[in-house]
């Protein structure tokens, strides 16, 4: 990790009603830097995202941005800060066209001009959108509308991208796809935080991960190490 | 009268359908937006018609010109919707749909009676210049009341720069985003409070150029006329598809079209029933196809 | 688990003290209070019914029902027709059909046919309707308000369409309303306690478990519509025969407000709820309609505010659903019970504490 973290969360706490979530996970995310959270289902991933957006607030604990203290502020607060999640489940809005979703992920912006150089931008990444401009996301097929959620993502131009299982019901062609995308926004220096079932793939991306179990932390190192030793994930995430 | 069934009588349909249905679609907008946004039935809908209806007339007593008094009228009808949002609503967002339905009937009679306490509960007459009121006669037995021109011509402008708005601006787009998927455009940075906000003051300002031409057909204004729109307008959404602008536009020309043959064609015996039967298609329509007849919602059915 | 023999006795000393009080209050009231307080007694007791009964499918089912004053509509024009005396149908009612015209019944039958008109409505309607779910029934149920006012203003050889409708003769007294009250609370919280009333809040919390243990949920929603149909109906026809003279504007929009409003301020669901739903709503709005005419605080004068009760039920509503939103009880009920097992309970804990430093809960 170079520089001071860009995101931290200090001891969070997180429940559902009278169900806790999260038990005083703590972790960080460094300039440019690719990490991976990794874990079985229910381990509290979604949860950590949740948090981070806004969309659930910390029973205690800390999440700082640029040494900020951010929870308890509002979702759409947090995303203009330039912190954007794509959502699980490739939630595009499926009334509205492929560009409308587009130039919508550019909404925090404001700029027409940035605007305008953003969605060259992510048409030349995902260039099968181009086509597709007019259609309505709902008419896009499971992959199409997973690329369509992540390049509107990019529309934000995001300090930090936050990719909630994004190979999730995919096909392998589609998810080599989308892996080369993001492995492209890595090069060109963008910060991300990835939930991820797909663990090999996860760690080819990533530079560290953490592994999560029923809310704790149980394992954290650099996605290299993690990969020298699949038997240390496979005890962890069960297969 | 027409002989029913000629072609003249037919065209008569026509001219009074479409004067009609654009009231209804104007006055069914505003309530679709704000279901779209919150899923709230917005009873209080009419009762904001009916408010826009008593600051026109204010202005007009004021000795304002018309076509202040219209502005006027629709400023301070978008003004209340803002307002009921914010102390009436805003606090109960995330409630039962119930909830929010009878929160809107409280807020209906709050301020059908207030309007009662202050201009009495008496009909005032509503004096329209001539150029609202006047009649003409195009040829035969036809019958061109102005008023069907403006409003048609009004819900013409009125929502093509509504389809605009929600298509062409960032607003417009966010509005309909925070509609289908309200987590998902909170991620984006879109406001759901600013969202909802907007969308009550569209609706309101929509209703309250509505209730201009309604006025100018009924002659006078009193405090518990938005009674009966904001049923009509309802009735309207639901044949269309809750939820939707298209939705209502197209139910509110529906409807006055059904109405308008409804009164055209039943035997003066049973002609009085034309509303029991207008509710009762309401009724069928909720069975048989709740999404509406475009509607993307689908009513659970347990 | 039994219960003490001592717990009994409170319990039914309790019960007993109850009756006397309540049997004291109805003597004092027929025999000692004033019209204005026998007026205002009636009526309480009819809203109660009509609070009791909306709740008994409301509150117990979770569904909304905006259309039962609907039934009242049916039970009060059933009745009235059926007790109009021939000679006053002949002015009247000049062209009501051969058997109706010809005919005139005491009241209870009366009454009773109005129930039942009102429940077979609502058992023909509640099929289709009850299928459906949220605020669509709320506003399916709506639809048939506006429908009944539609055909009452209309069907003029029954209704005399807008205009009055006189000469009800005038059998509802304090004694008939009480007893048809009573029953009315009676039923409802049985239905509530019986295997019925389980299977319909089952249902209501929690539709998709219950359907998996085999409840069908609109089979028991239909039920508790047509009961509560038929004693909204019974409400009607006490109302009219009170009144004696009424038009469908009574049948409308400002009576369901006022009556979701007591039902909202005692709780959802809650049979005793009702009663302080209704005692509070009555007694507020009967405070405020007298002040409509005007009145002073020192040198100041208000005055006319007419809608000034309505606005207090508007605000109460507003303010209920805001901070409040389960009303005073909830769907629990004050038990008499509750009294003896409160005092055990604090005596018991009161024991505890001499004997034992208290435990402290651990975290669940």
């Amino acid at each position: 990790m170079d520089g001071p973290p860009v995101l931290e969360l200090r001891n969070v706490e997180a429940a559902y009603g009278a169900i806790r979530a999260l038990h005083g996970l703590s972790l960080s995310l460094g300039p440019g830097e690719v990490v991976a959270l990794l874990g079985p289902n229910g381990a509290g991933k979604t949860t950590t995202l949740r948090v981070i957006s806004g969309l659930l607030r910390p029973v205690r604990g800390q999440v700082l941005y640029r040494g900020r203290e951010i929870s308890g502020r509002p979702p759409a607060l947090i995303a203009r800060m330039g912190i954007i999640q794509c959502p699980e489940g490739r939630q595009v809005f499926k009334n509205l066209t492929v560009r409308e979703n587009l130039i919508l992920g550019g909404y925090r912006l404001g700029d027409p001009d940035r605007e305008r150089r953003n969605l060259e931008r992510v048409l030349t990444l995902f260039p099968m959108l181009k086509e597709r401009l007019r259609q309505p996301a709902g008419l896009l097929s499971g992959g199409q509308q997973q690329m369509l959620a992540i390049a509107r993502a990019l529309m934000a131009d995001p300090e930090i991208l936050l990719l909630d299982e994004p190979s999730l019901g995919l096909a392998p062609r589609v998810v080599e796809e989308v892996f080369e995308a993001l492995a492209q926004l890595k090069a060109q220096g963008l910060t991300m935080l990835i939930v991820e079932q797909n663990a090999e793939k996860a760690l080819e991306l990533a530079d560290r991960a953490y592994v999560l179990e029923a809310g704790r932390m149980v394992l954290a190192d650099t996605a290299s190490r993690l990969r020298e030793n699949p038997d240390l994930i496979r005890i962890y995430l069960g297969r | 009268m027409h002989a029913a069934g000629s072609l003249e009588f037919w065209i008569q349909q026509l001219i009074n359908a479409l004067g009609l249905g654009s009231q209804y679609a104007l006055m069914a907008v505003g309530l679709a937006m704000v279901f779209a946004v919150m899923r709230l039935i917005n009873f209080a809908h009419g009762t904001v018609m009916m408010a826009s209806a008593y600051i026109g007339l204010l202005l007009l007593q004021a000795g304002m010109p018309f076509p202040l008094v219209a502005l006027g009228a629709i400023a301070g009808a978008a003004a209340l919707g803002v307002l009921m949002e914010r102390i009436a609503y805003r606090p109960v967002r995330g409630a039962s749909d119930v909830a929010l339905l009878l929160n809107s009937f409280a807020v209906a009679v709050l301020l059908e009676n207030l309007a009662i306490m202050l201009f009495s509960p008496r009909s005032r007459p509503f004096p329209m210049p001539a150029l609202l009121t006047r009649v003409f006669h195009p040829g035969g037995n036809l019958f061109l009341p102005s008023i069907h021109l403006w409003a048609f011509g009004g819900a013409l402008l009125a929502l093509s720069g509504l389809a605009l708005f929600v298509t062409r601006t960032r607003l417009g787009l966010a509005m309909r985003a925070a509609a289908e998927n309200p987590v998902a455009a909170q991620l984006l940075g879109i406001e759901i409070g600013k969202v909802t906000v907007l969308a009550f003051a569209i609706g309101s300002a929509m209703a309250g150029l509505a209730v201009l031409f309604w006025t100018a057909h009924v002659g006078t204004i009193n405090p518990g006329m938005g009674f009966e729109p904001v049923l009509k307008a309802f009735v309207a959404c639901v044949i269309g598809g809750f939820g939707t602008i298209q939705g209502a536009v197209l139910g509110g020309y529906l409807l006055g079209a059904l109405e308008i043959v409804l009164q055209g064609l039943l035997p003066s015996g049973i002609v009085g029933y034309r509303d029991a039967m207008v509710y009762g298609i309401l009724i069928l329509i909720l069975l048989v196809r709740p999404g509406g007849i475009l509607g993307y919602l689908e009513a659970e059915r347990v | 688990m039994g219960t003490s023999p001592i717990r009994r006795g409170w319990r039914w000393g309790l019960r007993g003290v109850a009756l006397l009080l309540l049997a004291g209050i109805y003597l004092a009231l027929e025999r000692g209070g004033s019209a204005y307080l026998q007026r205002l007694a009636v009526l309480f007791l009819i809203n109660l019914m009509l609070v009791v009964s909306l709740n008994l499918f409301t509150g117990f089912t979770g569904v909304f029902s905006l259309g039962h004053v609907g039934f009242m509509a049916l039970g009060a024009y059933t009745s009235a027709i059926l007790t109009l005396p021939i000679a006053m149908k002949k002015v009247n009612l000049p062209d009501l059909p051969a058997p109706l015209a010809s005919t005139t019944l005491p009241f209870l039958p009366a009454l009773i046919l109005g129930g039942f008109t009102a429940a077979a409505v609502a058992l023909l309607i509640g099929i289709p309707i009850l299928r459906l779910s949220g605020h669509f029934v709320a506003v399916a149920t709506l639809g048939f308000l506006i429908i009944t006012r539609v055909v009452l203003i209309n069907a003029e050889a029954f209704t005399r369409g807008t205009r009055t409708f006189t000469g009800v003769p005038p059998f509802t007294t304090l004694g008939w309303a009480a007893l048809w009250a009573l029953l009315n609370l009676y039923i409802a919280w049985r239905l509530k306690h019986s295997s019925l009333g389980l299977q319909v809040r089952a249902a209501r919390d929690d539709p998709w478990g219950a359907r998996g243990v085999g409840v069908s949920i609109a089979r028991v929603r239909l039920i508790a519509f047509g009961i509560s149909a038929f004693f909204t109906g019974i409400a009607g026809g006490l109302w009219a025969h009170f009144l004696t003279a009424f038009s469908p504007n009574a049948f409308y929009f400002s009576k369901t407000f006022e009556i979701i409003v007591m039902m909202i301020v005692g709780g959802m669901g809650s049979v005793t709820g009702s009663v302080l739903g209704t005692l509070l709503v009555m007694a507020s709005t009967e405070l405020l309609r007298n002040m409509e005419p005007g009145f002073a605080i020192g040198s100041f004068t208000f005055g006319p505010l007419y809608g000034l009760s309505q606005i207090g039920l508007a605000v109460l509503l507003i303010l209920l659903i805001t901070f409040r939103r389960q009303g005073l009880l909830g769907d629990q009920e004050l038990r008499l019970e509750a009294i003896p097992e409160r005092v055990e309970r604090w005596l018991a804990q009161r024991k505890v504490v001499l004997e034992s430093p208290r435990v402290r809960k651990a975290d669940p």
